[in-house]
């Protein structure tokens, strides 16, 4: 088991490097979404219009962060369970995403797409939000003002901790 | 009989501003109970991996209870257990009353609205109302509330069923093993799981919530909690479900009489944040 500094956007590289148990520390930009906003996304997308971030080499937190308490640019801020965002996700890595964050295992069309893409999903631990809050530097809201908690967000995190749940091989932590 | 000037009046604003405060404290400070339990759990784990992770959820709590940043982002739906006190008056809905305590608390406190208006119009209410209240009438003159938020992904991984009869305790205890072992990873692990048994479909589901909320052994069916959780705890997938011993923390169990053609059995799965605050008036 290693353990990765990654700082984003990710590169192809970067993602062949990570095996399933690996630890790593994120450093840079992620974006959060979770049920509402992806189907904002791909509805946008249908329209024909923009995606509110470069989706490339983008890492998407799958997480509702709660409102910031005086003096924090965001409050608690764990992960929510993944597999709600099953669905969703092919279309995101064709978009060129290379990372998912969130909790929980995953339905095997997920392993199919990230081996297909060269992605990875990492788990963050769930429940530990106000731990995780404290790996978050910025926080800027960028999309969907209407769906309050479910709204995307760029998040600015420093050493943000995960784990490599599925790799771009296809070996699953929760399949062993 | 009891003449009126006899009874307590409670104020509106005290019980709103009770509410409010106990929807803070439960999302800010795990209860004592559920500290000792990860003690236990970072004592009893195996893996590795899986200790440095109870660990960390120890230190997150810590970081709450010393910063005001919530426990966890899914600040719940606000779950109250209202007891009031059959020479208690009041002047006032206090349904109404405790739902302006939620939105109080909730905006005061910076917690997360996780509440929509309905199944179909997903607009969140931004109040984190409606809350989930339970009331029990019982003597004396005061009312108790205890708030007790409660997560979406635990809640989606508890299930409800309507066993045959002729399956028996065993099928009992297979049904329960066998949800914590699906729906158990995703459930932020390791999880507490609240039983009830008996009844009808609603009385049966309310039981299990309320098995949360138990702190001791069940003096007639503790057998089988410990049955239970020791069956829950060689599932394996451990904590935060990548992998350890300790898969769940307790198992609570609440029973009542049933029908002769039925056996409801209902599982209500509490993640590793069991928050609750009480308080009276």
């Amino acid at each position: 088991m290693k353990e990765h500094r990654l700082t984003t956007p990710l590169s192809k590289k970067s993602l062949a490097n990570l095996a399933c148990g690996d630890e790593v520390l994120i450093t840079g930009t992620i974006y959060t979404a979770r049920d509402a906003a992806h189907k904002a996304m791909l509805k946008m997308m249908q329209e024909g219009r923009e995606l509110p971030f470069d989706p490339r080499g983008a890492i998407i937190y799958f997480a509702g962060p709660s409102p910031a308490p005086p003096g924090f640019p965001i409050g608690s801020c764990g992960p929510t369970t993944s597999s709600r965002m099953d669905p969703f996700t092919r279309t995101m890595f064709e978009l060129g995403i290379a990372a998912q964050l969130g909790k929980g295992p995953r339905g095997q069309e997920v392993t199919k797409t990230l081996v297909d893409f060269g992605g990875v999903y990492l788990v963050a631990l769930g429940g530990a939000g106000a731990l995780l809050a404290k790996k978050v530097k910025k926080a800027k809201l960028l999309a969907f003002p209407e769906l309050g908690p479910e709204a995307v967000y760029e998040l600015e995190v420093e050493d943000f901790p995960a784990i490599v749940a599925i790799d771009s091989k296809g070996n699953n932590i929760f399949k062993r | 009989m009891l003449s009126f000037d006899l009874m307590k009046s409670i104020k509106r604003e005290g019980l709103v501003d009770l509410v409010a405060s106990l929807c803070i404290k439960a999302n800010l400070v795990l209860p004592k109970y559920q500290k000792e339990k990860l003690e236990w759990a970072l004592e009893n784990e195996t893996s590795p991996l899986g200790k440095k992770l109870i660990s960390q959820i120890i230190e997150n709590y810590k970081i709450a209870e010393k910063t005001g940043l919530a426990i966890c982002q899914d600040c719940g739906l606000a779950v109250v257990f209202l007891e009031a006190g059959r020479d208690v008056h009041l002047d006032f809905d206090i349904y109404e009353a405790i739902k302006d305590g939620v939105a109080k608390g909730y905006s005061e406190g910076h917690l997360r609205p996780s509440v929509l208006h309905s199944c179909v119009d997903r607009t969140n209410t931004k109040t984190n109302t409606p809350a989930i209240i339970h009331t029990q009438i019982v003597d004396g003159d005061k009312i108790t509330l205890t708030v007790t938020p409660k997560g979406g992904g635990s809640e989606n991984a508890s299930r409800l069923a309507m066993l045959k009869p002729y399956e028996g305790k065993q099928g009992i205890v297979d049904f329960v093993v066998k949800t914590v072992r699906e729906n158990g990873p995703s459930a932020c692990p390791p999880v507490t799981v609240g039983i009830g048994f008996g009844g009808t479909i609603e009385e049966c589901a309310l039981l299990a919530k309320k098995a949360l909320l138990a702190e001791n052994r069940s003096e007639e069916l503790g057998d089988m909690e410990k049955e239970i959780l020791e069956l829950c705890n060689n599932l394996g997938f451990g904590p935060a479900g990548l992998g350890g011993k300790i898969s769940v923390l307790d198992v609570h169990i609440l029973s009542t009489g049933c029908h002769i053609a039925t056996m409801p059995v209902a599982v209500n799965i509490q993640c590793h944040a069991a928050r609750k605050a009480t308080g009276e008036i």
